[in-house]
């Protein structure tokens, strides 16, 4: 026996974890415990992401995986090269085409579908952690729904900065009852997650699988005289233009040179493709980089 | 008139030893009752009982609810526990740590309470922040700093505005005024004092100082080994002692 086991957890595991998500399905924005395994990766990396992915995929997905929206950064080409070895299920970097799409930081751009599964790494999935240490509590309080907490993380965000400076990980409220760290995908991307798509969150360290069934109700918290706003960069993207999409700053110089680009690749990508050009583009050819 | 509180027979054991034991009172509407007794003699763990800290092993601890009149508090439903713990109760810690967090501003530390209820408007929530340290003489300008950048003494206050906010009925205090020095204990005092005549609270009060009993007190009760040996209004308590224990207490005062 040299072989692995499609996609490298054995069956019983893959057991346990798809009875950890059918629970987290019917229990939106609720965290449920499962036992995470060792995978041949550091903590932190997507662990938890990857354990989801295995038990979800079956042999004819087409998988994607994204790492800050970018589909050629180290995280993401490693857990596709994993995948592609140990399920050997065909690979796509297109967001439209694939059926199962590993996340990290980011929601594609291109509207997904029903017929899609977006899984999301998350390295804290307790969104009260860092106001209240302690688990046993934090459970209390997500079961007794006392979350007048969470909006002192927000009020001190004004009182500090003026506005709600969390800008990543902004806490939403599932279906008005769980409220849930969203994983740190820009608050830009809060809104989208009212989506056709199945959303599945793994934290592999922290042992916790949660889940949104489509169309749910997901509402991010705010204060009546301080709403809830989706913010990017005040720029369109160089390379293609487009003013709709979350933008990464690049420094380009030691001159304080900079340039706006898309980070979603694939959704640049196909843009430019399409023949829109940025401020500092210049026209699409095929295969070059 | 119907009491606020009603103890009856409250017993808390720890395996075989007693904490408290056969304690029956009431409090009445704006009535602030005092316990004193040397350490051990059960008064914090009868507090904690009172307050739904800790769960007594008999007896029943009847609160006159602003809603459904008076239920016994030990056989609520938790959820409806601590929901009384954060409207109708406030519980002041001695030491202001346990009952602050250490990590948000001062501001913040107030209006949690009023955003545990419901309130979800940040000038509300941050005016009243404000008038709050004000009314416990803590400058507006200190409303976005931390606990940790204030004085002992600022920080009792601090914790006193964050429970008193939204508005309770009856406040329980465990040595409200341990560790800090006489002046600044003065001033706390005459702070409490103030706030409980204006908003007519109920208090309970547990101290081994009989000099914020004499203050702050109407009624007292003077605990030993987890009993209650002597009650009655507080200048009677202390002016004429009955029991032996209470005689001791009284003398032990130091007179400067």
């Amino acid at each position: 026996m040299n072989e692995y086991n499609f996609a490298y957890l054995d069956e019983q595991t893959k057991r346990m974890i798809r009875r950890a998500i059918l629970k987290g399905l019917a229990i939106p924005g609720y965290q449920v415990p499962f036992a995470s395994r060792e995978m041949p990766m550091p903590y932190g990396w997507g662990t938890g992401g990857v354990q989801v992915s295995a038990a979800t995929l079956v042999p004819e997905d087409r998988m994607k995986v994204i790492d800050q929206g970018a589909d050629d950064t180290t995280n993401a080409v490693s857990i596709r090269k994993f995948f592609e070895r140990t399920a050997g299920v065909e690979t796509t970097e297109e967001t439209g085409r694939a059926t199962l799409i590993q996340t990290r930081h980011r929601i594609p751009e291109e509207t997904l579908t029903e017929d899609q599964i977006l899984v999301y790494q998350v390295p804290i999935p307790e969104p009260l952690r860092f106001l209240e240490p302690r688990e046993t509590e934090t459970r209390k309080m997500h079961a007794l729904e006392e979350y007048g907490l969470m909006h002192v993380k927000l009020y001190e965000d004004i009182s500090q900065h003026g506005a709600i400076a969390t800008a990543y990980a902004y806490p939403v409220k599932v279906e008005g009852r769980y409220v849930m760290d969203p994983s740190p995908i820009p608050k830009f991307d809060n809104p989208k997650m009212e989506m056709a798509a199945i959303q599945l969150f793994g934290a592999g360290r922290e042992q916790r699988i949660y889940a949104l069934p489509p169309w749910c109700e997901v509402v991010s918290l705010d204060f009546e005289d301080h709403p809830f706003e989706p913010s990017k960069a005040e720029h369109d993207c160089d390379l293609c233009g487009a003013g709709d999409s979350y933008l990464d700053e690049v420094i380009v110089d030691d001159a304080g040179g900079r340039m706006f680009v898309c980070s979603d690749t694939d959704y640049c990508r196909g843009r430019r493709a399409a023949g829109h050009v940025g401020a500092q583009g210049v026209p699409y050819e095929e295969g070059a980089a | 008139m119907t009491p606020l509180l009603q103890v009856r027979d409250v017993a808390k054991f720890y395996g075989p030893r007693v904490g408290c034991r056969d304690v029956s009172f009431d409090l009445y509407p704006g009535e602030v009752m005092g316990i004193v007794g040397e350490s051990g003699s059960g008064k914090s763990t009868l507090l904690g009982c009172l307050a739904g800290h800790l769960a007594p092993d008999a007896g029943e601890v009847i609160f006159d609810t602003a809603v459904e009149g008076p239920r016994d508090t030990l056989r609520m439903s938790e959820p409806e526990r601590r929901m009384l713990g954060r409207t109708d109760w406030a519980f002041v810690h001695q030491h202001a740590r346990d009952g602050l967090r250490m990590g948000v501003s001062a501001g913040g530390n107030v209006g949690e309470r009023l955003m545990a209820v419901g309130a979800r408007h940040y000038g509300d929530i941050r005016s009243s922040a404000i008038d709050w340290l004000g009314r416990v003489e803590i400058a507006e300008d200190r409303v976005d700093d931390r606990p940790t950048a204030f004085s002992g003494g600022m920080q009792q206050r601090l914790q006193i505005a964050r429970n008193l906010v939204t508005g309770p009925r009856l406040v329980f205090m465990d040595e409200p005024t341990g560790g800090l020095d006489v002046s600044v204990q003065a001033r706390l005092l005459d702070l409490l004092r103030g706030l409980v005549r204006e908003m007519g609270l109920s208090a309970i009060i547990v101290t081994h100082d009989l000099a914020v009993v004499r203050l702050l007190a109407d009624r007292l009760m003077v605990m030993k080994d987890g009993h209650v040996v002597e009650t009655g209004l507080t200048d009677q308590v202390l002016d004429d002692p009955q029991h032996g224990y209470t005689q001791l207490l009284v003398s032990s005062v130091l007179q400067v």
